[in-house]
């Protein structure tokens, strides 16, 4: 009976591991790890890298999209943490990595559209092999890596602690990471989890 | 037969009329994943506007009509927006016609409670639980299933 046991929750272990490879597969970074730089295009049709951006500080990289409403949610805050922290050193790089024949509103066309309308202040790339999501391990939009000059990982997750409402937010994680880099401060929170519209792998 | 009856009557006193949405805090999530009991718990997290977890409901749904009587219980997990509650989750389940239970994750930050479902749950939707812990067997998915993928994952988890 023991043995049945062990052997079921060995067999669910496995099955549970192999169900998630699928979503993300490598695992990606963790905090701490350098993260690879990349060439993408942006909205503008121009190739954009980390290295390329100048007078950099660090990097606020936010894997996002168009049709997710948690990235809409989010969008007024994303374009906010630009304003305020792109003078100071830590631009936000935005990724949009989710495949167009899934989600064609996330095609590169509406990309355009959007930054348009919206105004992006910030580089909107695309992301469109899906490399770049996978190699970081991101897994839903929106998804951030706040990352220093040397493009190691301080900070993993979620921009604040309310999706729903941004003034009853409370926590507000990437900026206070940022901050804490800006004046040399440990990073109270390097990590959160936070609900997210999956990205969209390719079928 | 009795018993087929009874649970006859109870769909069909639920299709009558579309059921309530309970608003869940962690602490009942908490509840359901420790629970010393038999039922197998089959937990879905899920949105109206998550187009995958959409296309999965039936799954979910054929799972909690052919395993009624096996003691596998089914619960919808919402984490829609609050002011969604009433003017998108209540009118989906109604036209839907869901039978399962739909309960509401009424926790504004998902940081606290992601991690007590499963440390392998990155927060990306579609996700799923099956959790039977008399025996001590958890199964975790992140993605979209489909009957035959959620049938033979309960099914091990069933197997004596």
């Amino acid at each position: 009976m023991k043995k049945a046991t062990a052997l079921l929750l060995l067999f669910s272990m496995a099955f549970a591991a192999m169900s998630f490879l699928p979503a993300n597969t490598g695992g990606g970074y963790k905090v701490g790890d350098t993260a690879q730089d990349f060439s993408l295009v942006n909205v503008k049709g121009k190739q954009v890298s980390l290295a390329g951006i100048k007078n950099a500080k660090g990097y606020i990289v936010v894997f996002t999209c168009n049709h997710c409403p948690y990235a809409k949610a989010y969008e007024r805050r994303i374009i906010d943490l630009h304003k305020k922290y792109a003078p100071m050193g830590f631009p936000v790089v935005a990724i949009n990595s989710n495949d167009k024949d899934v989600q064609p509103q996330d095609s590169y066309d509406n990309m355009k559209k959007l930054a348009k309308k919206k105004k992006y202040p910030f580089n909107y790339v695309y992301d469109e092999t899906q490399e770049i999501a996978r190699a970081y391990g991101a897994t839903r939009t929106p998804h951030v890596y706040v990352l220093d000059k040397d493009r190691v990982v301080r900070y993993i997750g979620a921009i604040d602690d309310n999706s729903e409402d941004p003034a009853m937010a409370k926590e507000h994680y990437v900026a206070n990471a940022v901050d804490a880099l800006l004046s040399g401060k440990e990073i109270a929170t390097k990590e959160t989890k936070a609900i997210g519209c999956g990205i969209k792998w390719k079928k | 037969m009795k018993k087929a009856l009874f649970l006859l009557l109870i769909c069909s006193g639920l299709r009558a009329q579309a059921q309530d949405i309970p608003f869940i805090r962690k602490e009942t999530l908490q509840q359901w994943l420790n629970a010393d009991t038999d039922t197998v718990y089959v937990l879905n997290f899920w949105a109206t506007w998550c187009g995958p977890c959409v296309e999965e409901l039936p799954a979910f749904e054929k799972l909690n009509r052919e395993y009624a009587s096996k003691k596998v219980k089914v619960v919808l997990i919402s984490t829609d927006f609050k002011r969604n509650v009433e003017s998108k989750v209540k009118p989906f389940v109604k036209r839907k016609k869901l039978q399962s239970q739909v309960v509401f994750m009424d926790e504004p930050n998902p940081n606290h409670w992601v991690n007590m479902v499963s440390p392998e749950w990155s927060g990306a939707l579609p996700a799923t639980l099956i959790i039977a812990r008399r025996k001590n067997a958890v199964l975790f998915f992140e993605k979209q299933l489909n009957y035959e993928s959620l049938e033979e994952a309960l099914r091990s988890i069933l197997q004596p």
